[in-house]
C-alpha cells in the first residue's frame, strides 16, 4: 500500500486523452455508417425473397459474431497488404468494425423489418406505389423508428470496441492511456480517469438516444 | 496448402497450448463470474440500500468501460498497492469482474420480472427469505437468464483473446507468435478466426440443447 492519488500528471496530458476521446468517437461514427449501409443490406437481403440472399446474410452474421473483433482487426491490418489491399491502421481499422458492426446491425434491421405491420405495406401497394417505393417510403421509416433503440446500444458498445484500436498502435484513449501509465506511472490515477471519460462519454451518448427516441414517437 | 499443413504441424503445440489457455481462461471466468453475478443481482433487488447502491455503482462502470481497458487496468493497477498477479491472474480478474456485472444485470431483470405475488405467497405459507430466493426465485430466474448466459459465455471467449495484449499466452498470442516466425498471416489469422468460431458454435449448440431439456413442458 502507501499508493498516494496525484492527478497533476493526468490533467497535464488531459488534452492528449481528450483528443483520443475524438478519435474513438470518430472511428466508432465511420464504424457505425458504413455497417449501416451493410446492415441495411444484409438486413433487407435477410426477410427478402430470393432464398441465397437469406443464405448469405445468415452466414455473414454467424460467422462474423462469432469472431473475436481482434482476430478481424489483425487480420484486416497484417494480412490483407500480402494481397496487395494497402489501408493505413485507421482505414484497415474502420473497415474491420464495419464489418463487425455490419452482422449486429443486420439482425439489428432484421427485426426492424420484421416488426412492420402488413398493414401499411399493403396499404402502399393498394395505392399504387412500387415495391422500391414502399421499401423506401413506409417501410424504412417505421424500421428504422422500430431499430431505433437497438442501434443506440449497438453504438455505444462499437464506441467501446474502439479500445481494441490500441493493439494497432492507433493513438485514441486506451492507447493513450496505457501510453500515459508506462510514462508517468500514475496508474490508478490513469485508469480511473479513461475509464471516466467512456463511461461519462456512453452516459451522454445514451442520453442524446433517449431525447432521439421521444422526438420520433414510436410507431 | 501442403506448406500450410507442413507449418500447422510444426506449430501443433503452441496452438494446443494457447487453445487450452483461451478455453481455461474463459471457462473459469464465466463460473467465478456467475456466481458473483448471481450475487450481485440479487443483492441489486433484494440487498440493503447502502449495498445496492454500491452494487449498482460497481455494474455500471464495468458496463461503461471497455474490457481492453478493464484488462489493463486490473494488468497494471494491483502492483503498485502490493498486490503481485501473474498476467494471468489479472486477465482473469477483470474477466470475472467483466462477467459479474453483465449477469448481475440479467439476473437483476430477470429476478425483477418474477410476478410479486409469488414472494408474497410464499411468504404467506412461511417460507423464509432464504428459501423463497432457493425454491420459488432462482430455478424461475436461473430458466429465464439461460439464452442471454449462454451468449456471455461466447462473448467471454471472444474478450479472451484481449489477454493477448498484455502478454498472456492464449490462442491468438501463439498466433501471433507463430506468425511472426513464418509470414502466413492469412492462413493462420484465419485458422485461429475458424477454432473460436467452432468453439462458439458448440457453446450455441450445447446451450439450445441445455435449453430445451430445462424447458417448462
Amino acid at each position: 500500500m502507501g499508493y498516494t492519488l496525484n492527478f497533476a500528471v493526468i490533467w497535464a496530458n488531459l488534452d492528449k486523452l481528450l483528443s483520443g476521446l475524438a478519435l474513438g468517437l470518430g472511428l466508432a461514427l465511420g464504424a457505425v455508417a458504413m455497417g449501416t449501409v451493410i446492415g441495411l443490406i444484409g438486413g433487407f437481403a435477410s426477410v427478402g425473397p430470393s432464398k441465397l440472399g437469406r443464405r448469405i446474410a445468415g452466414a455473414y452474421v454467424t460467422v462474423i459474431r462469432n469472431l473475436p473483433i481482434l482476430v478481424i482487426v489483425l487480420l484486416a491490418y497484417f494480412a490483407l497488404p500480402e494481397y496487395g489491399i494497402r489501408l493505413d491502421k485507421v482505414q484497415s481499422f474502420v473497415a474491420s468494425l464495419a464489418i463487425y458492426a455490419g452482422a449486429y446491425l443486420t439482425e439489428v434491421f432484421r427485426a426492424g423489418l420484421v416488426s412492420v405491420p402488413k398493414g401499411v405495406v399493403e396499404a402502399g401497394r393498394a395505392i399504387g406505389l412500387t415495391r422500391f417505393q414502399i421499401s423506401l417510403y413506409v417501410v424504412m421509416p417505421i424500421m428504422l423508428r422500430n431499430a431505433l433503440p437497438a442501434l443506440g446500444s449497438t453504438f455505444i458498445s462499437l464506441f467501446k470496441d474502439t479500445s481494441i484500436a490500441a493493439a494497432i498502435a492507433i493513438p485514441e484513449l486506451t492507447f493513450q492511456a496505457r501510453k500515459i501509465n508506462v510514462e508517468s506511472f500514475r496508474v490508478v490515477e490513469t485508469w480511473i480517469v479513461a475509464s471516466g471519460l467512456y463511461i461519462a462519454t456512453c452516459l451522454v451518448i445514451a442520453a442524446g438516444l433517449r431525447s432521439l427516441e421521444r422526438r420520433f414517437p414510436k410507431f | 496448402m501442403e506448406t500450410f499443413f507442413s507449418e500447422l504441424w510444426i506449430a501443433r503445440d503452441a496452438l494446443m497450448e494457447g487453445f487450452v489457455r483461451t478455453i481455461e481462461a474463459s471457462v473459469v471466468s464465466i463460473l467465478i463470474g456467475t456466481a458473483l453475478g448471481l450475487l450481485i443481482g440479487i443483492v441489486l433487488v433484494y440487498g440493503p440500500l447502502v449495498v445496492r447502491l454500491l452494487c449498482r455503482a460497481y455494474v455500471d462502470v464495468m458496463r461503461g468501460t471497455p474490457v481492453l481497458v478493464l484488462i489493463l487496468a486490473s494488468f497494471y493497477i494491483p502492483s503498485v498497492v502490493g498486490l503481485h498477479l501473474s498476467a494471468f491472474q489479472a486477465g482473469l480478474l477483470a474477466l470475472i469482474l467483466f462477467c459479474g456485472a453483465h449477469i448481475g444485470e440479467i439476473v437483476r431483470g430477470a429476478l425483477q420480472s418474477i410476478p410479486p405475488g409469488q414472494t408474497e405467497a410464499a411468504r404467506s405459507i412461511g417460507l423464509t427469505f432464504p428459501q423463497i430466493l432457493t425454491y420459488v426465485l432462482l430455478p424461475q430466474a436461473l430458466r429465464s437468464i439461460l439464452p442471454t448466459w449462454i451468449n456471455t459465455g461466447a462473448e467471454l471467449v471472444k474478450a479472451s483473446t484481449l489477454l493477448s495484449v498484455i502478454g498472456v499466452g492464449e490462442l491468438l498470442l501463439k498466433t501471433q507468435e507463430i506468425v511472426g516466425r513464418n509470414f502466413m498471416t492469412l492462413d493462420f489469422y484465419l485458422f485461429a478466426g475458424l477454432l473460436y468460431l467452432l468453439v462458439n458454435l458448440g457453446i450455441e449448440q450445447a446451450g439450445k440443447a441445455l435449453e430445451r431439456r430445462v424447458a417448462v413442458r
